[in-house]
């Protein structure tokens, strides 16, 4: 068994495609149209074959309070990784990208959280280096 | 200040989870509980549940040391020391 989707629910899909694909950086892997919504997702142009982000249109009753909850929260809905925070940080900065968390450290990752304007709060992480092992003996 | 709004400030600051939440907001206001529950994570320390900042976030906000405000659709947690200033003049401070 592998997960090949996930997704965020998105108030408007024409609006996220934009967010994901020119802000973001991700590509479109499918976009077929579903009634009057679309199958849409996205990959990472440095894993086209890997899991595909889905933005699912968020039309039912339930996305509502979800997102309101977990946004009161400062919960992000799903986190991305990234190389290098700093240099992502600064280049969605100068694309008009708000961020409700500036990098800072937690543990084992920086991260930070930015709004994609679609009514998701999402992470970016960069996972800092490993601590040497210690020497033996 | 009355006995039940010195218990309240007192009951507070018995917790060293609520004494490091004061901490943490000392050092940088207005964090989202996702910031304080991630400041946690850092720390190295015991890592604490959403629900459990929660609840210690509320017994705080009761006391009226921790105030809310709202960044959009986030809330925000800042410090308000007034009770403790008050709670020290009017009972501690007399004992010292």
């Amino acid at each position: 068994m592998r997960i090949y989707v996930t997704s965020v629910f998105v108030a408007d899909q024409a609006r996220a495609l934009d967010f994901y694909t020119r802000v973001l950086g991700f590509r479109v892997k499918h976009d077929v149209p579903a009634g009057e919504y679309r199958w849409l997702t996205v990959v990472s142009p440095q894993d086209p074959d890997g899991t595909e982000l889905l933005l699912e249109p968020g039309a039912h009753p339930a996305v509502g309070p979800y997102r309101a909850a977990l946004a009161a929260d400062g919960i992000p809905a799903t986190s991305f990784m990234v190389d290098d925070l700093d240099a992502e940080y600064e280049r969605l900065r100068a694309l008009g990208v708000a961020f409700t968390l500036k990098p800072k450290g937690a543990g084992p990752v920086r991260m930070a959280v930015l709004d994609d304007t679609c009514g998701n709060l999402i992470q970016l992480v960069q996972m800092q280096a490993a601590p040497a092992p210690a020497a033996a003996g | 200040m009355t006995d039940e709004e010195l218990d309240r400030v007192f009951k507070a600051l018995g917790d060293p989870t609520r004494r490091r939440i004061i901490d943490r907001l000392r050092e940088r206001p207005e964090q989202s509980l996702f910031e304080l529950c991630a400041g946690a994570a850092a720390d190295g320390g015991v890592a604490l549940s959403r629900q459990a900042v929660t609840q210690h976030l509320d017994l705080l906000e009761r006391a009226g040391l921790v105030r809310v405000a709202w960044a959009g659709r986030t809330k925000l947690h800042s410090l308000d020391l007034g009770p403790l200033h008050a709670a020290v003049a009017q009972w501690l401070r007399p004992h010292l």
